[in-house]
């Protein structure tokens, strides 16, 4: 699937601003305000997301503040949707 | 005047015999815009002075320029009720040697009574001033130029400090009476150019919460002291000054007029809020150990039933006569709470220090109910938590637990439990809290915390309740 750059989410407290870009296997940054207790849970809720969705190769960078994990999957989600042109609530 | 006490900032200090290793004191009734602990502290730091202890009644964001002074060896011990920004990260880190101590209002005051905490030379803020020394937090003149109201937690420091420094940006004629710091205790007078903004004192303006979580957390809140057996004409109250607290007066208002209810007083930091209430005839005195907004500032300049009183006085855990010892229903908030109804009100779940005790623990383990009200998640932070990062008020100290998904109840007060079930209020196991945060976001991961001792929290009987550790 080809993926080109695009970003969902915002910088407000309890969202998550998630930018997709073209990558070689799944590289995610994350900066979170919660890092240290939820940095790990939510890279991996990230992967999950993105694998579910088909995407294996990307370069992901999300700035955290502090989201709750639905926050998180739609807005990975709503990110994938754009980078792709694929309408998973569509198609 | 012969001997005048009046000098400049240095000859004042030269006089106080103050010599490297010494303590030094301050108040926080300027709070965000104190001007008093950085002119002071560079002053000596200008005049050479190293490895000074600093006992301050609170220290907050504006304290910054103490980073450099503790790089510089000046500072090279802190005691506190809290630190808040940039100092508070810095010193997480690890940047002084020797622990902080962390007290209470009430504790601190204890401490200084006793002589636990020896206080050298206190620099004490003032909003007036006469040349000899009686000073107060309200202006005297039409020169003033400041204002905090109460001067409660300065009135240990003027009593039992070997040497009082009174600081003053409006000196007036005496005699300054009445007047909470008494010239018979202070040694010099300094007038400088300005003590404090008094536009920060309140951290942004009293206004009502308009966050629907907040409203729905008070308006709970208010059916607990309502419904509480201790909701009586006579009762005493305290709140604190977040959101929800705030908007809880303004319920407890609405009932305390429909059954004709009074309040014979409320104690603590006092806001417009108990103001008003005050002046409409619904609280008999306020007792004043810090106002916490200008219009607080402004009613004890000028109304009699509105009194200054000092920490001890206030909170004293050693003096039966403190007046948390009649006080029937404390409001409180919390950053954690966990199911054995511990509070944490100092360190954030990240580790970092960025509170205050204030007089958490004094208020909870004195009156005759504390709720603390809180929400369950902040974002991601979980508020009820299997165990508080750091142990600040002892769960034996705390009755009610507020939050959006439900009122927790300590087992230790049955007959509080029984009364609120009765009045129709949503009572919930505290593990069910705790399971329900862990629910939607997850455990989490420790916190990075390594061995060595940051911060060491007292407890108000001048006992060592728990240790802060550095962050990694």
């Amino acid at each position: 699937m080809t993926v080109k750059n695009a970003v969902a989410g915002t910088l407000e407290s309890g969202d998550i601003m998630v930018n997709i870009g073209p990558g070689e296997g799944l590289q995610i940054d994350l900066q979170s305000s919660v890092a240290a207790q939820f940095g790990r849970q939510i890279k991996d809720l990230i992967a999950q997301t993105l694998e579910g969705l088909g995407i294996t190769d990307a370069h992901v960078e999300a700035i955290d503040k502090g989201a709750l994990d639905c926050t998180i999957r739609a807005r990975v989600t709503a990110a994938a949707v754009r980078a792709t042109g694929k309408d998973v609530w569509k198609d | 005047m012969r001997n005048s006490k009046l000098v400049s900032l240095e000859e004042a200090i030269r006089r106080s015999g103050l010599t490297d290793g010494m303590t030094i004191s301050f108040h926080h009734h300027f709070r965000g815009g104190d001007k008093v602990v950085n002119l002071v502290v560079d002053k000596l730091a200008e005049m050479g002075f190293k490895d000074l202890k600093l006992a301050a009644s609170s220290l907050s964001d504006v304290h910054k320029p103490l980073i450099e002074h503790i790089k510089n060896g000046v500072i090279t011990d802190i005691s506190t009720s809290g630190l808040r920004g940039e100092l508070a990260d810095a010193i997480s880190h690890g940047l002084l040697k020797e622990p902080v101590v962390f007290r209470s209002h009430g504790g601190r005051g204890s401490a200084i009574a006793n002589g636990e905490l020896k206080i050298d030379v206190a620099f004490l803020g003032a909003s007036a001033s006469d040349e000899l020394g009686n000073a107060c937090g309200v202006p005297r003149s039409e020169n003033a130029k400041s204002i905090c109201g109460s001067l409660g937690y300065a009135l240990p420091d003027a009593r039992y400090a070997k040497h009082v420094v009174v600081l003053t940006d409006d000196l007036v004629a005496y005699p300054n009476l009445p007047a909470g710091i008494r010239g018979a205790d202070v040694e010099s007078v300094v007038v400088v150019d300005s003590v404090g903004d008094s536009s920060k004192i309140s951290a942004g303006a009293i206004r009502d919460s308009k966050n629907p979580r907040d409203i729905l957390l008070a308006k709970q809140a208010a059916q607990v002291v309502i419904n509480s057996g201790y909701f009586q004409d006579g009762f005493s109250i305290q709140t604190g000054t977040g959101g929800a607290s705030l908007a809880v007066v303004k319920y407890i208002r609405e009932e305390m007029v429909r059954r004709g209810i009074k309040a014979s007083f409320a104690l603590g930091g006092i806001t417009a809020h108990m103001v008003k209430l005050h002046e409409e005839g619904l609280i008999g005195k306020l007792i004043d150990v810090q106002s916490f907004d200008k219009v607080a500032a402004q009613s004890i300049a000028t109304d009699p039933s509105h009194v200054e009183v000092s920490s001890v006085e206030y909170a004293s855990g050693q003096h039966t006569g403190s007046a948390t010892h009649a006080l029937d229903i404390v409001i409180l908030s919390a950053l954690e709470v966990d199911t054995d109804f511990n509070v944490n009100v100092l360190v954030g779940s990240d580790g970092i220090i960025r509170g205050a005790i204030g007089g958490h623990q004094d208020t909870a383990a004195d009156s005759a109910l504390s709720i603390i009200v809180c929400p369950l998640l902040r974002g991601r932070i979980p508020c009820v938590v299997p165990h508080v990062t750091t142990l600040i008020t002892p769960g034996k100290s705390v009755d009610v637990v507020v939050t959006e998904y439900g009122i927790a109840v300590n087992p230790a007060r049955p007959e509080i439990k029984e009364k609120l079930e009765k009045a129709g209020l949503k009572v919930v196991d505290i593990q069910d809290l705790a399971r329900k945060a862990t629910s939607i976001i997850g455990t989490p991961d420790p916190l990075p915390f390594g061995d060595r001792v940051v911060g060491v929290v007292m407890n108000r009987d001048g006992k060592v309740l728990d240790q802060i550790h550095i962050v990694k």
